[in-house]
């Protein structure tokens, strides 16, 4: 249906989050990475995905959270940007929910810092707010 | 635009080339069946696809040349210098027609009525030599000079250095050895002269293979590396099989993407011969070495940086005639290019033998336009002042180019190829020429490199800049780097290499045990060398340069990623970028110490100041202002010589008187208690870290100039001197705390005083 959007949901400490399912090219799990010096603290590594060199971004420093424990191993959403694919390391996996147009809401003024940058908006499900990223902006650290 | 047309385009402005040289070659020949043939067929076929997409013009002219051919290949007429004329004023209708076709896909409005009239006129006419009447129903006769019909050598397929840029995906038609031609006997067929031996490929096809290529050469390393695990004398054969394969199919796929570098410069000699024409020049223009192959991404980026010095060479390096006469040289003025492997790498030479770079207005535009600072530019040598032209700001400005004959550009010239991995490097001698010299890489896809380990991760350092490997063991781990002022240097055969610790340019934690052995990777950047300090080396391998996406384009130390043989990624290291962090490469300035330090006086007047710690061959500690050292030398036992009592060394064109300080402040005592001078007793401390060689401070303030050689250079501190005590013995100024530890301060000046008594007096 025209108004029903699918995403691809994920879990960063008690937030719950979706990213838009066509941009997802698949999930994986934790990957040994190789570390990058002197990049921006968001990049946390190299991983090898089939050959091909991906840069895995963690989304709770892109977003400004704390640190997850060391104990804690994120799992990779590998999404497709213009620059090829781009892991973003996440917390826990959800499912693929499917919902509709009428129950989006921007954010309001009151969201403010980085997170008013990245989050377009949240769908008003059962009890809790599905934030939706915005995947470009998401793997842009141009101004970070 | 469509298929069709866009094909025709490309096949004729490839054609057109081999046309004009062609009709030159009958000029000269008029016999030469060959191309005559070739350019028959060429014309045919041009006619043909003009026909048949509709150029009506372009098919009518070809018409004509064609009729005009057949005659002339039927022997009824001989070729002549007219008949070159109008076949060359129809090849450049052909172009001008191409060029509209380009633009807006129409025939444009030219007018060639009076072409195709002198075509047919010509055609009419009874021919010059006596004409034989040839039968119509055979239109090759064959002559008496060719008893037999010729092969005929199909044109050499050039690339389409042309001006369809919408057309550039697709490969210009991949050079193949010439196939003999069966007699063109046929006039029927669309002849594509070179469709049997060779095809058109997409280039985003080839680039696919070379990526496949590359995943099979990472897969193949990972199995090898399995391989080692395993016992199976079959799995090691087909390994080993698969490893050869892989090789050699690496190998082809990137001879697929080779070119020659004639494809390049076969423009230049048109270029050439405009320019000189119009700066009223005469030039001589040579190739050389037109079949070196380069991978094709790497032809491209060089066309343009090429393109721009062959032009300057013209316009700026070469002389106009009268000039040369008056100078002594021919009128005519020589160019030459040159390509030529040398250590896997490809070498182009420009030269010219023109007028040359005249250093010192190099140097007064350089300070004047605040290139360099004037200090700075009265040190450089000729070359290095040479070499400023490359500076950016510096090439921009009018009044440079017209005296320094390159200017303009010369930056761009140098980022481009240094862009691709080459380096470029000008030498001229003024009155004599200019000679600028590439270097540049074969291919850039996959290259051999080093792996090395630092603080946990590997990083890949690519071979070409890679120098020599350094390990120091034992006591050589634990002193062999020395700190000058903070800066670490390691003594390399008697020069100090500046050294930078890879940890510490990536700001990571390194795994290295303080006491372990010391291993230096020395690397060359730019002009400059400097010793990379990693905590393991392994290995050289080749290696699948990946680019880095764009979260991490900023980061200049790393010039793209790699997977390894066991799958994981590693960083390959810029060396460039490293040695710009670590300030090894920065601009232009000399080595030397004293030049940068500031004035020095005695050790007693400073607060607090630059101290060279030094320990005397008998065990002393003492410390001289950092101010009155010139250099830091390192004298093998064999150049020292002797004259009179004591040792000297020649040293940058002079003679360095050597005062051992031990031995001087025990000649210093002797004298003050009226004993008579010991005879030299040299003892060397067992201690001294490089064996045999003699560690030398050479004085700044001297004339002539002396150096003391001292048992072993300790550390450059600055500390502020405050405990002190007055000298206890001759030729010391006073004593201190230095770092904790009771440091003599030597009295230079009392030292020289004492040996100048001695000393020959200077001439």
């Amino acid at each position: 249906m025209a108004d029903e959007h699918q995403y691809c949901t994920f879990y960063l400490r008690d937030l719950y989050f979706g990213l838009d399912v066509l941009k997802v090219q698949e999930i994986i799990s934790y990957q040994e990475m190789t570390r990058v010096p002197l990049a921006s603290p968001v990049v946390r590594g190299l991983i090898n995905l089939r050959g091909q060199i991906v840069t895995a971004l963690d989304l709770r420093r892109r977003l400004e959270l704390p640190d997850r424990s060391p104990d804690q191993l994120p799992v990779n959403i590998v999404v497709q940007t213009d620059d090829g694919a781009v892991s973003l390391l996440v917390d826990e996996i959800g499912d693929v929910l499917s919902v509709s147009e009428g129950d989006f809401e921007r954010p309001p003024e009151t969201l403010q810092g980085i997170a008013r940058e990245l989050i377009l908006g949240a769908y008003k499900l059962d009890g809790r707010l599905l934030l939706i990223l915005d995947a470009g902006r998401t793997v842009n650290l141009a101004n970070h | 635009m469509n298929e069709v047309i866009r094909e025709f385009l490309l096949e004729t402005h490839e054609n057109l080339t081999q046309l004009d040289a062609d009709l030159l070659t009958l000029e000269k020949d008029p016999a030469h069946r060959e191309a005559l043939a070739s350019v028959f067929r060429t014309l045919h076929s041009v006619k043909g696809t003009a026909g048949f997409v509709g150029l009506v013009k372009l098919q009518a002219v070809a018409h004509s040349a064609e009729s005009l051919l057949s005659r002339l290949r039927a022997g009824e007429l001989a070729f002549n210098r007219e008949i070159a004329t109008v076949l060359l004023g129809v090849v450049d209708s052909i172009r001008e027609v191409l060029r509209a076709v380009e633009g807006d896909g129409s025939e444009g409005s030219g007018d060639y009525t009076a072409l195709i009239g002198h075509l047919d006129r010509l055609r009419e006419s009874p021919g010059a030599t006596a004409a034989m009447p040839a039968p119509a129903s055979n239109p090759v006769p064959p002559s008496a000079s060719s008893p037999k019909p010729l092969p005929v050598v199909p044109p050499s397929p050039t690339v389409a250095t042309s001006a369809i840029t919408s057309v550039n995906v697709v490969s210009p038609t991949l050079t193949l050895p010439p196939k003999l031609f069966p007699p063109d006997s046929s006039t029927e067929t669309r002849t594509s002269v070179v469709s049997d031996t060779s095809l058109r490929v997409d280039v985003r096809l080839l680039d696919k293979l070379m990526t496949l290529v590359g995943e099979l050469v990472l897969a193949r390393n990972q199995i090898m590396q399995f391989g080692t695990y395993q016992e199976d004398t079959a799995f090691h054969g087909t390994v080993q099989q698969l490893n050869l394969l892989t090789t050699e199919l690496q190998t082809n796929v990137m001879k697929t993407r080779m070119q020659p570098i004639g494809n390049v410069w076969n423009k230049f000699p048109r270029v050439v011969r405009d320019l000189s024409v119009a700066c009223g020049k005469q030039v001589r223009f040579e190739m050389d070495g037109q079949e070196t192959e380069l991978d094709k991404t790497i032809i491209e980026a060089i066309r343009d940086p090429l393109t721009h010095l062959v032009r300057n060479a013209v316009d700026h390096g070469i002389e106009t005639p009268d000039v040369r006469m008056a100078s002594g040289k021919s009128a005519e003025g020589r160019l030459l290019l040159h390509a030529f492997h040398e250590g896997g790498k490809v070498l182009i030479e420009i030269a010219d033998d023109g007028g040359g770079i005249d250093p010192q207005r190099v140097r007064e535009k350089a300070v004047r336009s605040n290139v360099v600072a004037a200090d700075e530019a009265a040190r450089m040598s000729e070359r290095e002042l040479i070499n400023l032209v490359f500076l950016p700001g510096f090439s921009t400005t009018e009044k440079v180019t017209h005296f320094s004959g390159r200017g303009v550009g010369m930056d761009v010239v140098r980022t481009n190829i240094e862009k691709i991995g080459g380096t470029v490097d000008i030498e001229s001698q003024l009155g004599r020429g200019t000679t600028v010299r590439m270097k540049i890489p074969l291919t850039l896809a996959i290259i051999p490199a080093l792996t090395v380990t630092s603080g946990g991760e590997r990083y890949c350092i690519p071979q070409v800049n890679l120098l020599e490997l350094l390990r120091l063991e034992g006591e050589k781990a634990a002193h062999g780097i020395e700190s000058m002022h903070g800066a670490p240097v390691y003594r390399r055969r008697g020069h100090l290499l500046p050294v930078a610790y890879l940890t510490d340019l990536l700001g990571i934690a390194s795994n290295r045990i303080a006491s372990a052995e010391v291993n230096i990777v020395v690397l060359q950047a730019d002009d400059r060398q400097f010793g990379l300090v990693v905590d393991a080396i392994h290995d050289t391998e080749e290696i699948v340069v990946k680019p880095l996406q764009k979260q991490l384009k900023g980061i200049a130390v790393f010039a793209g990623a790699t997977i390894m043989g066991d799958g994981r990624v590693a960083l390959i290291l810029d060396v460039l970028g490293l040695a710009q962090r670590a300030h090894v490469v920065s601009g232009v300035r000399g080595r030397a110490l004293a030049e940068k330090s500031p004035e020095g006086t005695e050790g007693a007047a400073v607060e607090r100041e630059s101290l060279l710690l030094f320990a005397t061959a008998d065990g002393g500690r003492m410390a001289i202002p950092l101010a009155l050292v010139a250099r830091l030398e390192e004298f093998p036992q064999s150049v020292l010589e002797r004259a009179g009592s004591r040792e000297v060394v020649q040293y940058r064109g002079e003679i360095l008187t050597l005062l051992d300080v031990c031995q001087e402040l025990r000649r210093l005592a002797s004298n003050r208690n009226g004993e008579s001078p010991t005879e030299r007793n040299w003892q060397r401390a067992g201690s001294t870290p490089s064996e045999g060689n003699s560690q030398v401070v050479v004085y700044a303030g001297s004339e002539p100039r002396v150096g003391f050689v001292v048992g072993s250079i300790l550390d450059i501190v600055e500390e502020e001197v405050t405990v002190r005590s007055r000298a206890n013995r001759p030729g010391v100024l006073f004593t201190a705390v230095v770092q904790g530890r009771v440091t003599e301060f030597l009295n230079v000046d009392a030292l020289i005083q004492a040996a100048a008594l001695e000393l020959a007096p200077a001439p």
